[in-house]
């Protein structure tokens, strides 16, 4: 008998779920049919914070770099447009693979440290790649931006307008497909395995589990999802600067995972849903000082609710279960 | 004869450059029970480390089915059928019960319904975590998700050490009737002497990181002087 059937039953989809994304799905055209090109910059957002999740929330590996990555994606993904070819579903295909497989290299490394030399040399790695991109400005277009991005229409019938409509329902469409695969491999006994490690790696040794093929392999994906999210944004929006590989992308990303809820694939969408959100209001109202508050909203949150708002709001319903 | 299940042969062990273990050889037969006794910090929970591979093997080889498996990695050494329980437990803390049990299972004669039927307690407290379980639950979830990794050879270092005696005497008739039930091979490290005597049938007495004393189980039960000069222990018989 398959000694992981329960798990299987486990991971069935719940009904909060089957209610979750056809909301997601129709609400901002509904609500906000003039602001989609937000909906459509959330929805990259939380799949590039997604690919965070499965490596810090699941296998416990802190990234302070994890941008490079997406840089890989946009650029990638950007200079194939450049050069020629803009159809955009093999764009992310090759934008994947190429993040995919720096990922895979720098993996070997990553499962050789923990702790501070864990956080110092994936920060190293997002520097590194932010001057090599810089240095290398007949190509990349250095500070600034690569040039002449021209993405062709979806599926050859749809065409990215202003008004973002197709944007918002490839990043969407690309979120949901990536979120079920994320999903169907965290509730698996890979996944299963992935937390352990995050426990206690000696112990999972101990019971037969292969850790640094495991960390490589979540590692690699990991790399190739956020890819795959800086290829959308690449070609939705037709530019790529050395933002996206930089050290503030990594960090805003830890931060909305850690508001969100680590660990639970949910807590990534509603972290970078409330922080893309709140940045777009506050910095409405004050340009300069908007970090205050996702500042103050952090500490609260870290104080508070330790795990996160999700995890927060499954305690609080806990509790009113006991109740 | 039959092939041992386990053979050391000649192992020196240690951690860095500190040598714990000496010359160590010996065998284990399949579905037999060896006691390793001793006094603290002599080498018992290294010599179940090195079978595991974890120490730092200075000279010997370990087989396995005839098979030299001293270069295999310790998960490897696992997935070839060796389980080991820690002194140490190393409960996946905030893990539920039934997660604990599913990390690395393997497919075998031991699942979730036949671990519970041996630990009741643990199917009780199934959605729990890790760390909402008492000493002695605890103590069945590192045994219990060990077994889920169907193992033919179970290292138990020092299973009952820090239980109350009514948690000492419920996890010690579950280990017999595991044993019993699995036709499991059983290597015990355990200060409750007799009940690790009483388990196996061969025993062994390190003293200063090299074998001191190897005989009969049920032989050395009986051996008061054995028992009161390597291990300081008085059973009253």
């Amino acid at each position: 008998m398959d000694p992981h059937l329960w798990l299987k039953r486990k991971g069935r989809i719940s009904p909060y779920e089957v209610a979750f994304w056809p909301i997601v799905l129709v609400l901002p055209f509904w609500l906000f049919p003039t602001y989609l090109s937000l909906s459509s910059q959330i929805a990259i957002t939380a799949l590039f914070c997604i690919s965070l999740d499965l490596i810090l929330g699941y296998a416990g590996i802190i990234s302070l770099g994890h941008a490079a990555f997406f840089g890989i994606g946009a650029y990638a993904a950007g200079l194939l447009s450049a050069h020629g070819w803009g159809e955009p579903l093999s764009g992310l295909a090759f934008a994947a693979v190429v993040a995919a497989f720096a990922g895979w290299i720098v993996s070997f490394m990553i499962v050789r440290v923990q702790h501070l030399a864990l956080l110092m040399i994936t920060l190293g790695l997002g520097f590194l790649l932010v001057e090599l991109a810089n240095s290398l400005g007949s190509f990349t277009g250095g500070a600034d931006g690569l040039q002449g991005i021209d993405t062709w229409k979806l599926l050859g019938v749809w065409k990215f307008s202003f008004w973002g409509k197709t944007a918002y329902a490839y990043s969407l469409a690309v979120l949901f497909i990536l979120f079920l695969v994320c999903r169907r491999i965290v509730r698996s006994p890979f996944g299963l395995t992935l937390e352990a490690i995050r426990e206690n790696p000696d112990r999972t040794t101990a019971l037969g589990a292969p850790n640094r093929a495991h960390l490589q392999k979540i590692f690699t994906l990991s790399a190739g999802i956020a890819g795959i999210a800086g290829a959308l944004l690449a070609q939705t929006t037709e530019t790529v600067s050395l933002e996206s590989l930089g050290f503030q992308r990594s960090a805003e990303i830890a931060i909305m995972l850690i508001l969100g809820g680590t660990g639970r694939l949910y807590g990534a969408i509603l972290g970078a849903i409330i922080f893309m959100v709140a940045r777009d209001q506050l910095a409405g109202m004050n340009p300069q000082y908007w970090y205050f508050w996702i500042g103050l909203l952090l500490m609260i949150v870290v104080l508070f609710m330790p795990r996160g708002i999700l995890g927060g709001l499954e305690r609080l319903a806990a509790f009113g279960r006991r109740r | 004869m039959a092939e041992p299940l386990l053979e050391l042969r000649d192992v020196s062990a240690g951690y860095g450059e500190a040598v714990v273990l000496e010359e160590i050889s010996l065998n284990i037969m399949d579905g037999a029970g060896l006691a390793l006794l001793g006094r603290n910090g002599v080498g018992k929970s290294t010599l179940i480390q090195t079978i595991m591979g974890f120490t730092h093997l200075v000279k010997g080889t370990v087989h396995w089915r005839g098979q030299d498996i001293t270069r295999l990695k310790p998960y490897q050494r696992a997935r070839a059928g060796i389980g080991w329980i820690p002194q140490e437990r190393d409960i996946f803390p905030s893990l539920s019960v039934e997660e604990n049990l599913g990390v690395v299972a393997r497919p075998g004669l031991w699942d979730r319904a036949k671990v519970f039927g041996l630990f009741p307690r643990l199917e009780e407290r199934r959605a729990n975590m890790g760390n909402q379980l008492s000493g002695g639950e605890q103590q069945m979830l590192a045994i219990a998700r060990t077994l889920m990794t169907n193992p033919s050879l179970l290292l138990l270092d020092e299973p009952l050490e820090g239980l109350a005696p009514i948690v000492v005497e419920e996890l010690g008739r579950a280990i017999a009737d595991m044993t019993k039930q699995g036709g499991m091979t059983l290597v015990m490290v355990e200060q409750h002497a007799e009940v690790a005597l009483r388990m196996t049938d061969t025993a062994v007495i390190i003293e200063r990181g090299r074998i001191a004393h190897r005989g009969r189980s049920s032989e050395l039960i009986r051996d008061q002087a054995t028992l009161d000069r390597f291990i300081g222990l008085n059973i009253g018989t």
